[in-house]
């Protein structure tokens, strides 16, 4: 009973601030370009559909090789770093420095490398760059968090470095590893769109691209269609990715 | 008979300070001698030196070094999460080189010998915490060693648990008679385990008394009632007490 008004809860509490949001634009007569109400959103939602649904479809996947590609890379250099210490103390401030420079600030530069004919690629690039950290920082914690009685157990049997690797260190990270990617998700998505934003080209057909197109027009319903469909968008991916780390955290450690 | 395994004149220095010494003890094979100290009196510190995890800052360590000679025992289960009860106690086997085949064999009869058959596919999540402890004391035993050490195994557990543990302990011992060291701050525990019962003093931790506890291993039933048992208990916790006072 209480699972179900949990799960309720925040589509009620949706529902009355929309109806809130509603009652308030008709009421005060707000202009529709300041801010349409959630009708008029919805209506433009609809006309639009199918140029949003590609539009979204071009994020997701932009966001989706970015991942992958930002796994693939994160985790072998967390792995390569794990094994020696002088190379973690010389990657890891580099990382964080990656980290915290807005992608924003970067993107323009990426933009004029990959060549400005080639905005797919820099929307790309970006998304990789800010889905690395999580991963790279997750993985590398978890290589590095396994209990240490157990770490002294290998070396009372005289464990080699591959055997430690394999079946203690690797196995100790997976829950930290799957914490990393989905975080990496949400923000490969947020790297996507701020991305097409700084592309502004209209080479790089997202979501993105879609609010700003509407933006410069003041269709002001069709960026918060747009924005209402990259939210959804984003959390399904979350939710998706939730469920998936419970099922395997579940049989990680079976229960 | 030679020692099986030997501390002479050890100290560990710690940046902290001085954690055990000046120390000795000798460990004769089939001996089970129990540690009694207070919480930092260096009783760990004397078991990982004995293991091999740790080196003496001054002093000698003897010990059989060979792979799976030595196992030891913590205070948690400290099972690896993601591997079942089975593939945990087969963990030394494998490490020390034992083909997989071999080592789930010896592993299913090791989890045998602790009375524990049908739960080799359960993970440590789904074990009781002296199902668990008895995971972990399969996994000490399934390389035969000869040095067995134990680090307050049954401080997480509760009363009844830990006198079927205790007695389980000495039934495995009775197979195989590894050499036991039993780290406690459980009086009436270490007489009930041990042949020797040594008291340390608070950190750095010294030999403050020694006590041979008289009476058969495994422990016959009724044992703790007994006047020998009694008088053990007391003579041990006298030790300690003084020991208390002079540091």
């Amino acid at each position: 009973m209480s699972r179900l008004r949990s799960i309720f809860a925040p589509w009620v509490l949706a529902a009355i601030l929309l109806a809130i949001w509603e009652g308030a634009c008709r009421a005060l007569a707000v202009p529709s370009f300041l801010l349409p109400p959630p009708s008029e959103v919805a209506v433009a939602a609809v006309q639009n559909l199918p140029l949003l649904a590609s539009s979204a479809w071009n994020t997701l996947s932009v966001a989706i090789i970015a991942w992958v590609c930002a796994s693939l890379a994160a985790s072998s250099v967390a792995l390569a770093v794990s094994l020696n210490q002088l190379a973690e103390d010389a990657v890891r401030p580099l990382a964080v420095v990656l980290q915290v420079t807005p992608i924003v600030a970067i993107a323009p530069l990426v933009n004029i490398w990959v060549g400005l004919e080639n905005p797919e690629r820099g929307v790309i690039l970006l998304a990789v760059v800010v889905a690395f950290f999580p991963i790279f920082s997750g993985a590398l914690t978890g290589l590095k968090a396994a209990d240490p009685d157990l770490e002294r157990l290998f070396d009372l049997y005289g464990a080699s470095r591959l055997q430690r690797l394999v079946r203690l260190r690797l196995p100790s990270a997976v829950p930290y590893i799957l914490e990393g990617h989905k975080v990496a998700a949400g923000l490969a998505i947020v790297g996507a769109v701020v991305a097409e934003f700084v592309a502004g080209s209209g080479g790089a057909q997202g979501l993105g691209w879609r609010i700003l197109e509407a933006s410069h027009r003041l269709q002001t319903a069709r960026m918060l269609a747009a924005l209402f469909v990259l939210a959804g968008m984003a959390l399904a991916l979350y939710a998706m990715l939730q469920v998936g780390e419970r099922i395997i955290l579940r049989r990680w450690r079976g229960r | 008979m030679l020692p099986i395994a030997e501390l002479a004149g050890v100290e560990v220095d710690y940046p902290r300070g001085r954690a055990l010494g000046p120390f000795n003890l000798a460990l004769a094979p089939g001996e089970i001698v129990a540690l009694v100290g207070p919480s930092g009196c260096g009783k760990s510190t004397a078991l990982r030196l004995l293991a091999g995890l740790e080196a003496p800052t001054r002093g000698t360590v003897h010990r059989a070094s060979g792979p799976g000679e030595t196992s030891v025992v913590f205070q948690s289960p400290t099972l690896m999460p993601w591997a079942t009860a089975l593939d945990n106690v087969a963990l030394p086997l494998e490490l020390v080189g034992e083909k997989k085949a071999v080592a789930r064999r010896v592993a299913g009869e090791a989890l045998a010998r602790v009375k524990l058959t049908g739960v080799e596919q359960a993970k440590p999540a789904q074990l009781s915490g002296g199902m668990a402890m008895r995971v972990s004391l399969a996994r000490a035993l399934a390389t035969s060693p000869h040095l067995l050490l134990l680090d307050e195994p049954f401080a997480a557990l509760d009363e009844i648990t830990r006198r079927d543990l205790a007695q389980d302990v000495h039934a495995l011992w009775a197979q195989s008679k590894p050499a036991i060291v039993f780290v406690t701050h459980n009086v009436e525990e270490a007489v009930f385990m041990a042949s020797r019962v040594i008291v340390m003093t608070r950190g750095p931790g010294r030999t403050a008394g020694e006590t041979a506890i008289e009476g058969p291993l495994p422990r016959p039933q009724g044992f703790r009632t007994t006047p020998a048992f009694r008088h053990a208990a007391e003579v041990i916790s006298n030790t300690l007490d003084a020991a208390m006072a002079a540091a």
